[in-house]
Order: C-alpha cells, then structure tokens, then sequence
C-alpha cells in the first residue's frame, strides 16, 4: 500500500502511522457523558470506503485525511487534515 | 456415526478406508429451530455443541456463509495458554485451558492440543517485574506461572539467542508450561462432528442477509440465502464480520473495528522448537507445527481492513524479529502466509451477551486472541443463550462496559483497537 502525501509525493505505508476513523467527531466539552462515550468507543467500522487519519510520521509529519476501501485497500482521495485542509502543496490528491 | 476408536481405525485399514463416513452431514435449513446460530467458525461450532451437550438443546441451526473452518478458525497460529492478570479474563481464558485439557476425548476426536508451554520473553529488570507480577496474579488465579532466569531460559530453548550481544539481549522470561499449541483445523471439525451427532445441522453455503422480527420488535429469524428460517433465539459468532452482520440487525455502531491480521509457515524442518516463544521487545511469536513448518505472528498491520490480505512492512518487521531471536532461521524459505480479520475491540477483551436486541445474542471482540477462547467461549455462549443471562466466567464481557467505565485493558493501550 502506498499513500501519496500531498507534500511529499507518493511513499510506502511503513512511513505513516494510522490515526484511526475520520469520521468520529469530537462532542462539545459539555456534552453528556454518553455522547461521550459513543464517540470514544461506538464505530461504524464500514466494508468498504472508509475516511481515515493517518500521519506521515517518518516523512513531513503531516495529518493526512485518507479516504481508503477496507476491502480492496485501494485508496481514492488523500488531503491534508485540520484548519489548513485543502491547502496542500503540488502532490494533490492520492491514487 | 461410529465412534473413532483404534479399532475403528485397523478396521477401516483393513478394508481399504473406503468405509469412512463423513464427520458431518450436509444438512438443509429445516423452516424452523430453537437456536440459530450464525457464523460456523471454531466459537459457533462449539457453541451449537455446548447447547446440545450441556444444555439438552438439540434443535439447533449452525450457519455458515462459507464452508467449516475457511475462516479464522483456520487461520491462526494455533496458539493456547491463559497468561491473563486481569480478574475479568484470568478465569475464562483458565476455563478454557482447562476444556482444552479434556477436549479430544470429550470431543472423541484428536485435537492435538499439545502442552509444550508459552514462554514470553523479558529483555529488562523492569520487565522481568512485569512479568513477576503478572505470574503472581496469574498464581493467585490458580494458573501455573514460572519465572524463568537468563540460564533457565537457555537451556529450555536451546536454539534461542541469549547472548549478551544479542540487538535485545534476554534477561529471562515468564513461562506458563499448560500452555502449548493444537491442531486449529481438527478444532472445527471436531466441533462440526460433535454438534452433528448430537442433531445439530451444520448448515454451509448459507449466508444471513437480514434479521426477522415480530410486532414486538424480538428477532424470531434470519433471512438467509436459502430462505427465512425462524428461531427463538439467535446468537451471533462472526469474528471480524460482527460490523457487517449487526448492521443488517440494525446496530451500526459497535466498539469494535476489523483489522488484518497476518500469520507465516516455513518449509517443514526437523524438531528445533518444542515449545511457544514470544519475543518482548517487539511483538512475534512463533511455534513448529507437528509437520515440521515454524508458525509465526506478529502485530495486526494497523489500519481497518476486511482483505483477508496484508502489506510488506509487516512481513518484513516479523521476519526480522524472528531472525533476532534465532539468527540459525535465516536461511528457511517461507512457504505461505495469510491474513486474517479480527474484531478489535475497544479494550482488547471479548463480548459475550445476551442483546443487544430482545431474542439476540452477540459473541464479538476476540482480537487476535479467539483461538485458544474457542471452548470456553462456546460453552459460556452457549450458556447464556440457554439462560438469558451471563455465566458468571463471562459476565464482565458485556456490551455495556465500554459506557459504564468496566473496560478490561489487560495491555493499557486505551481505547485504539489498533494498538491491543
């Protein structure tokens, strides 16, 4: 499996490190303590297209959002995570 | 079917073993059971055993999307032992050592469950502490432990690497001499013939595509591809597929994730290792198969996957943490390697409950961990399905633990499936 970082080109999978599922978000500091819960614990945890982080940890450090099938492995669109998401440099998105 | 006996063997040699019958019948959904049982793997089987030998619930139903022993069951490194500290695991994984000590006669079929032992590898004082702790709890579970020294661990393991120039030199290790190894195939077919012969019908080529419930909401069936066939009951023993096959109950989140889990067999040699090393400075373990080949693991590869395939860095990590414990290994070929998909749960630790809907029963979580569980999860399964509640070996494995702060870390990774 290969990851196509958006700063540094594409690159094998032993360079990053997995985040996990992309698509749990994190409650309101205030939310209840089973809103919580079903965010640390509860996943959908999909056969098939799957939204990930990973970091590319020996490599530019970035946090990448990767959107990956669980079934083919095959991935389909690589960005940038956080506030700066969309910004990435010349690599563009992943095959 | 006959009894395997060695009579029955010099018999059948001496009329040219055309008089063998299969283990188990090919059995057609009937339209209706007591239990259902989906997932035909090793902890499905023995659930549908347990049910009929203990609980006096023959009418039940054992489906199998697949065949018997294409899954997990069939893809492991084989491995048994119950080196557990945590007061929620210690006894269950000891129960189930326990059942494996009786199961070949108890299943009059050979499982080949070999006590050769399990000895973890310590590489420093501090976790040559660890591991006195850990065999301390373990003792105190009445679970034999030994703490082997430097010299100790030498002679036990002669082909071992102990010298002081080793990358991670050994500072002794931790031993559990009940544990050992079993022939994982015989394991599902042992299961298969005894749940057979006490009517269970093992149903293969059946795979369950959505659930049936009543006005009340209770499940009372499967929609399968053969047709509906309706139960009182229904319990869930998928392994890595628990995701895909609670969705089509209606659950869609669950605390686990399905990750793949790599395994390795080298060309056959001659006896070299007569026991189960696991390396503690990286994480391998490896054993010889009663055919000569080394079988090998090591971590899962660490992202969500169903592929039932691995990548290359993971094959390349084991290999060389194999080649640092017995450098003597480096000119073996490999012959094959497989992935399996594990269900990874949020603490590492199994769910064995009655729910999560009224008439359902869920079996999930095993990790990597599920073969040396497969007969005492089968038979804790089977008792809650016959009792509507948990035996008091399984009650921790709840669902609900994760919500309520009763999460069983036994490693302290925290709630990343990907790092138990």
């Amino acid at each position: 499996m290969h990851i196509v970082c958006p700063f540094c080109g594409e690159r094998s999978v032993a360079e990053f490190s997995y985040e996990g599922d992309a698509t749990v978000e994190r409650p309101a500091l205030d939310a209840s303590t089973e809103d919580w819960c079903a965010a640390v614990y509860d996943r959908v945890n999909p056969r098939g297209p799957h939204a990930e982080y990973w970091q590319h940890s020996f490599g530019c450090r970035a946090w990448l959002r990767v959107e990956r099938d669980t079934l083919t492995h095959r991935i389909s669109g690589v960005r940038l995570a956080g506030r700066h998401a969309g910004t990435a440099g010349p690599a563009g998105q992943g095959a | 079917m006959a009894e395997y006996s060695v009579f029955s063997l010099i018999g059948n040699a001496l009329t040219g073993n055309r008089r063998w019958k299969p283990a188990w019948r090919a059995a057609a959904p009937k339209p209706t059971y007591d239990v259902i049982i989906v997932g035909g793997g090793g902890h499905g089987l023995a659930t549908a055993y347990y049910l009929a030998k203990e609980h006096g619930i023959h009418n039940v139903a054992v489906l199998e999307r697949g065949y018997v022993g294409g899954g997990n069951v069939g893809r492991n490194t084989t491995i048994v032992r119950s080196n557990y500290m945590l007061p929620g695991n210690a006894p269950f994984y000891e129960w189930s050592v326990k059942l494996w000590e009786g199961l070949s006669a108890d299943l009059n079929y050979n499982v080949m469950f070999s006590q050769r032992g399990v000895l973890n590898l310590a590489h420093s004082p501090a976790q040559m502490d660890a591991y006195a702790r850990r065999g301390n709890a373990m003792r105190l579970f009445g679970i034999d432990a030994e703490l082997l020294d430097r010299a100790q661990v030498a002679k036990f393991v002669p082909s071992l690497d102990v010298s002081p120039d080793a990358r991670f030199p050994v500072a002794g290790g931790l031993l559990q001499r009940r544990g050992g190894t079993a022939r994982h195939d015989a394991v599902a077919w042992g299961y298969a013939r005894g749940a057979d012969r006490r009517g269970v019908d093992i149903v293969e080529n059946c795979e369950v595509l959505g659930f049936l419930r009543d006005a009340s909401g209770r499940i009372v069936g499967v929609e399968t591809t053969r047709g509906e066939i309706r139960a009182g009951k229904v319990g869930v023993a998928v392994a890595g597929s628990t995701g895909e096959v609670m969705r089509r109950a209606g659950i869609e989140r669950l605390p686990i994730e399905s990750h793949v889990l790599q395994a390795f067999v080298s060309e056959p040699l001659k006896p070299v290792l007569d026991t189960v090393v696991t390396f503690g400075a990286g994480h391998l373990y490896v054993s010889q198969s009663d055919k000569g080949g080394l079988v090998f693991g090591g971590d899962i590869d660490g992202y969500n996957s169903y592929a039932q395939r691995g990548n290359l860095p993971v094959v390349e990590d084991v290999a060389s943490l194999l080649l640092t414990m017995f450098p003597a290994y480096g000119r073996l070929k490999l012959l094959r390697s497989w992935g399996g998909i594990m269900d990874m749960s949020m603490d590492g630790s199994p769910i064995i409950t009655t729910g999560p809907l009224p008439g359902l029963y869920l079996n999930a979580g095993w990790c990597y961990g599920g073969f040396k569980a497969t007969p005492a999860s089968g038979w804790c399964f089977a008792w809650t399905i016959a009792n509507d509640r948990p035996h008091d070996l399984n009650a921790a494995y709840s669902l609900d633990r994760f919500h309520r702060g009763r999460v069983i870390d036994e490693r302290g990774a925290g709630p990343v499936p990907w790092h138990h």
